[in-house]
């Protein structure tokens, strides 16, 4: 059965096309990661599937309800944890999750063991009768995490769960939601801009970029729809037409300079890649992951992408 | 609509913002105690250019009861703004509650507030400051003062689901703040204003809140007590549709 299914999903704001088209369906029971630069169309798309942002047009039916006329049974399906922290600070945590708990209308009996149950998932009953302004971010996220599971939502949001965290505790959250994962039979839709986690969690993977789905597929798939190994070269007046004809290159891309030639069985084929190259400067030879698919699909550094973005919002802010 | 599910959501909502209320020791000094400063300050230095400095405190009372209020309502709608920029609010938004759920949940909690300060201020009043009471005067008042923070509280609460920056809605709610206040006849008699202003007195809510409330603490008032009430009661039910309005078309 289809957990969600969107089609033709746009946002328009003033002048900018936040999310322009999407198309995507996603199964039950799938981890399925929407990954892309910042101001992708990612978050734009999470609010609009949790009902808290209108669709421009489009349609989008999550757990068998549509967004736009039934979004009350929509938020009783889902649980969401926000890319920044939406816990309330002068709470405890059992607190805040009560408070969760009494909004969602789970039985007043109930509510304690699985306010429990749920701190034991993410490590953090020592921590239960604490102000959550003594947590740490990692705890916090943790503790969102925990909140959004209590009403035990059929389809679970994780925006940027590991955005701004420091390298161990996102290692220690991803173990979290794959652990989840296996216990609790639910879909997972996650957006994050780290590519390796990613690769490890998902099942399937959606590249957006400016609000499109560029690349949707298993994460091997993506990669080996690169086309087999890397080729990055750079130098003087290559002679790329000769190259693009051999047979055993699917592809080039131009990034700032260098190129970016995906080659079949390249410990083979690249002498003969190089000597028709011409005057070559820089050879760099690798298996491709999800950042070059990202390269090959949009044709730009993911992280690149993200910071036009964040300078782009740095000046509007400015102005 | 699941009456037990809206009861316990506003229960909920309720709840946090009464948590977050007794863990903010600085806001329920301050509300309390800055309608003293003006009792005491202002009261004693204009009532001193009267004959009696003790009638123009008395007579200003009521005026300091309905500003607990006011403050605290449109302190109400700095707390959404507030909530706007900590995320908080989305949390809320998420859930299965309706908005009309999340605004009477929002108000009852700042209702709380205000009349734990008002009804504090009124205990002063009546045990420290010689204000002449009687049971009956103080149950109107606390009636009187109960109706008032309703509408105002939802007015904060409109204002707030507009604005997005804090510092936005400081801006705003002091243009709003100071002229309910001002105009309400809290620190002079409206008897013998000119004629723009009466209107202007007229139009302001406060003003028939601080008249009710003299009408039974002082027995000297333009209007009957009932009226008075009356006028504040449909001011209320304005605000409130308004109120559910506003929310049902807030975004984030």
């Amino acid at each position: 059965m289809e957990s969600i299914k969107i089609t033709e999903l746009v946002k328009k704001y003033d002048k900018v096309t936040a999310v322009d088209g999407i198309n995507l369906t996603i199964e039950e029971g799938e981890i399925f990661g929407l990954l892309g630069p910042n101001g992708a169309g990612k978050t734009t798309t999470l609010m609009m599937l949790s009902t808290l942002l209108k669709p421009t047009s489009g349609t989008a039916i999550v757990n068998g309800f549509n967004v736009v006329t039934h979004p009350d049974e929509v938020r009783a399906s889902i649980g969401m944890v926000f890319q920044d922290p939406s816990s309330d600070t002068l709470l405890t945590g059992y607190e805040n999750l009560k408070l969760h708990a009494l909004m969602y209308n789970l039985p007043w009996k109930s509510i304690d063991k699985k306010i429990d149950s749920v701190l034991e998932l993410v490590d953090l009953q020592k921590r239960k009768f604490d102000v959550v302004k003594k947590y740490s971010g990692g705890m916090r996220r943790r503790l969102e995490i925990a909140r959004g599971l209590l009403h035990e939502p059929k389809i679970f949001f994780l925006d940027e769960p590991t955005l701004g965290l420091d390298p161990q505790t996102r290692q220690h959250i991803w173990e979290y939601i794959r652990a989840l994962a296996k216990k609790i039979r639910m879909t997972i839709i996650v957006t994050t801009h780290y590519m390796e986690e990613a690769e490890k969690l998902c099942s399937r993977i959606g590249i957006v970029d400016h609000g499109k789905i560029v690349a949707l597929d298993s994460p091997a798939y993506l990669i080996r729809s690169t086309g087999g190994d890397i080729v990055n070269i750079k130098g003087k007046n290559l002679n790329l037409k000769e190259i693009e004809k051999l047979p055993f290159v699917k592809g080039i891309k131009n990034v700032e300079g260098k190129y970016l030639i995906s080659v079949e069985n390249a410990g083979k084929n690249l002498q003969h890649l190089l000597g028709l190259a011409g005057d070559v400067e820089f050879v760099e030879v690798r298996s491709p992951d999800l950042n070059d698919v990202f390269l090959f699909y949009t044709g730009r550094e993911m992280r690149e992408a993200g910071e036009e973005v964040s300078f782009m919002q740095d000046a509007m802010r400015t102005s | 609509m699941d009456i037990r599910k809206t009861l316990k959501g506003l229960y909920a909502l309720w709840f946090r913002e009464f948590r977050v209320f007794t863990r903010e020791k600085s806001r329920v000094f301050s509300s309390v105690a800055l309608p003293l400063f003006w009792y005491f300050i202002f009261g004693s230095g204009v009532g001193s250019m009267t004959t009696n400095v003790a009638d123009y405190q008395h007579f200003i009372f009521p005026g300091f009861l309905a500003m607990t209020i006011i403050f605290t309502g449109l302190f109400a709608g700095a707390y959404i703004v507030w909530d706007k920029k900590i995320d908080f609010l989305k949390e809320v938004l998420i859930t299965p509650l309706s908005r009309t759920t999340v605004f009477f949940g929002k108000a009852m909690g700042s209702m709380t507030d205000a009349l734990i300060q008002s009804y504090f201020l009124l205990l002063v009043g009546v045990l420290f400051l010689g204000v002449p009471f009687t049971a009956s005067s103080i149950i109107l008042s606390m009636v009187m003062l109960f109706v008032f923070a309703t509408g105002l509280i939802s007015l904060g609460l409109i204002i707030g689901s507009f604005m997005t920056s804090p510092e936005g809605y400081g801006l705003i709610s002091s243009f709003v703040i100071y002229p309910i206040f001002l105009l309400s006849g809290a620190l002079y008699p409206l008897d013998n204003l000119p004629g723009w202003m009466q209107i202007l007195t007229r139009l302001d809510p406060a003003t028939y809140a601080v008249d009710g409330l003299r009408a039974v603490i002082l027995g000297k008032s333009t209007m009957a007590y009932l009226p008075n009430l009356m006028i504040v009661l449909g001011f209320d039910v304005a605000m409130m549709f308004v109120g559910t309005w506003a929310f049902k078309r807030m975004k984030l």
